[in-house]
């Protein structure tokens, strides 16, 4: 199966990805589609509320599947100014659209020096499909 | 019935992978065993992974979706893996008797009885099924004369078993080992004996009744129709040489039955409270304690392996007990989360799922036997929170069909 993995992102080898807006320093995160497809069907997810703070490389909420529980994990030192209630209500949807109406939360980062070590789309595609 | 099965899909879950993705997984898979229909699964783009020493198919279009097809409709399992005995002999059952707590003077030839092997310790050796052939008149090979009885066991086990069985039956019952030569394949759900039927026009499936079995023909093949199962659905199990294993599987499908991988296949088991060896029960669970008391027959004279064991744990009671659990919330309880009661730790979860029949999450767990009572409050610890649990009854699903 082919699976998008958008230019404009960064992602983590955990799997989560990061939307950038460097005009106000916000971070959208999300969760690849390679990674939603390995999960199978999502039942449950458990995010942080808004004004929580969340630290690069340390869970901030997790994903559960039918068959599996993952972390989640935050790509930027920052605070929570927004997440998803949508997708906790309806955990099922997150396969339609990944990387756009499925995203997770929204981050005010302090800095975005955690995604140093963040991998562009042709990285992240070639790691996951070792090719 | 094959039965136990599934599911390790908690304890070798293939999770998210993790960096860097070259995979333990796949060089894992390298030296696993395949069935007959692996490279169907590669042409079928089934999500694959290894169980019990065999790579098998976890799910194909997904384990909401082929759950549903078998409550709903039919759905096809390859069981392949699963371990195949054939017992010969004059003596054969009296033998096999010495193994196992249940009655098998009850059992009659076209009858199967789902029992358990125990170590000295009345410890489940392997849960599996024994299917009373009657009586054979050793004239094929391997075979001796007298009774034949098949008996169908877990992959992981199959081995353990054998040299179990080598070791307790004496020369005059023959173990032939099918294991590698015979394929089997599941077909469940409440449409699945009419499915089944438009393939074997020769056979009367609607006359075998719940835990009967024939043998017959598919596809000019020999084989074993056992109406058993691993669900809680009506449906078969049946057992063709494994040339003959594609083509039904194909069939199957074209007859609009759902392929379904060990995802759903744990779902399943788990909805109707079915223990699955090496998780729920093992060579430190006794029957008594894994809610299988139903099968011990202390009042019957016939001596087993175990049974002293078993008699002074039911004159005693069994300290603990498998229980079903129903959680509130959507966390699901999995595999060795601890289950507390007034804040202390009092037992463990065996298996849990978010229940996609009935919608909300499901476990079973070993509890002191004080707390073993259906309506009872306990709490299970989920990644370091707890979240309230009330013990219910099993099967947490029964089919109406």
């Amino acid at each position: 199966m082919a699976f998008d993995y958008p230019d404009d992102l960064q992602y983590l080898d955990s799997h989560e990805y990061a939307r950038v807006d460097e005009e106000d320093n916000t971070v959208t995160v999300g969760i690849s589609a390679f990674a939603i497809d390995q999960m199978g069907d999502v039942v449950f997810l458990e995010l942080p509320d808004i004004g929580d703070t969340v630290e690069h490389g340390e869970n901030f909420g997790t994903i559960e599947s039918v068959k599996a529980v993952e972390d989640l994990k935050s790509p930027v030192d920052g605070a929570v100014i927004d997440r998803n209630e949508a997708l906790i209500e309806s955990p099922e949807e997150i396969a339609n659209d990944p990387y756009g109406s499925s995203w997770l939360i929204k981050v005010k980062a302090d800095d975005l020096a955690g995604l140093d070590e963040a991998m562009s789309a042709e990285e992240y595609q070639q790691q996951v499909e070792g090719e | 019935m094959l039965r136990s099965e599934t599911s390790k899909v908690e304890s070798q879950r293939p999770s998210l992978p993790k960096s860097p993705f070259q995979s333990p997984l796949l060089t894992a898979m390298a030296n696993l065993l395949r069935t007959p229909l692996h490279a169907l699964y590669l042409e079928q783009k089934a999500k694959m992974m290894p169980f019990s020493g065999w790579e098998m198919p976890v799910q194909f279009s997904g384990i909401l979706q082929e759950h549903a097809a078998v409550r709903q409709s039919a759905g096809a399992f390859d069981i392949s893996h699963m371990g195949k005995f054939v017992l010969t002999g004059e003596d054969a059952i009296a033998q096999l008797q010495k193994l196992v707590p249940s009655d098998l003077s009850k059992l009659t030839p076209g009858k199967a009885q789902y029992t358990v092997l125990l170590n000295e310790q009345g410890g489940i050796i392997d849960d599996l099924i024994v299917y009373h052939q009657g009586t054979t008149d050793g004239a094929e090979d391997g075979e001796l004369q007298g009774e034949k009885v098949t008996l169908i066991v877990n992959a992981g086990t199959t081995h353990k078993d054998k040299t179990w069985l080598e070791k307790h039956l004496t020369k005059t019952v023959s173990l032939q080992d099918l294991s590698q030569t015979q394929a089997l394949i599941a077909v469940q759900g409440p449409s699945a004996t009419a499915k089944l039927q438009q393939l074997c026009p020769d056979e009367n499936l609607a006359a075998i009744s719940r835990y009967g079995h024939q043998t017959g023909q598919l596809f000019g093949h020999p084989a074993f129709f056992a109406r058993t199962g691993y669900t809680g659905e009506d449906g078969f199990e049946v057992m063709v040489p494994i040339e003959a294993a594609a083509e039904l599987w194909q069939q199957l499908i074209a007859l609009g039955v759902t392929p379904c991988g060990l995802g759903a296949r744990d779902t399943l088991r788990l909805e109707a409270a079915m223990a699955l060896y090496g998780q729920d029960i093992d060579d430190r669970t006794t029957p008594l304690e894994a809610g299988l008391s139903w099968l011990v027959h202390l009042d019957k004279s016939a001596d087993f392996i175990g049974r002293s064991v078993l008699e002074e744990q039911k004159s005693a009671g069994p300290s603990r007990r498998l229980v079903g659990l129903r959680l509130e919330g959507r966390n699901i309880a999995r595999h060795d989360y601890p289950i507390l009661h007034n804040a202390e730790s009092v037992g463990t979860v065996t298996s849990g799922t978010l229940s996609p029949t009935l919608g909300y999450p499901i476990a079973l767990g070993y509890v002191p036997t004080a707390l073993a009572k259906v309506g009872t409050s306990v709490e299970v610890a989920i990644r370091g929170k707890t979240f309230p649990a009330t013990i219910t009854k099993r099967p947490f699903y029964k089919s109406t069909k």
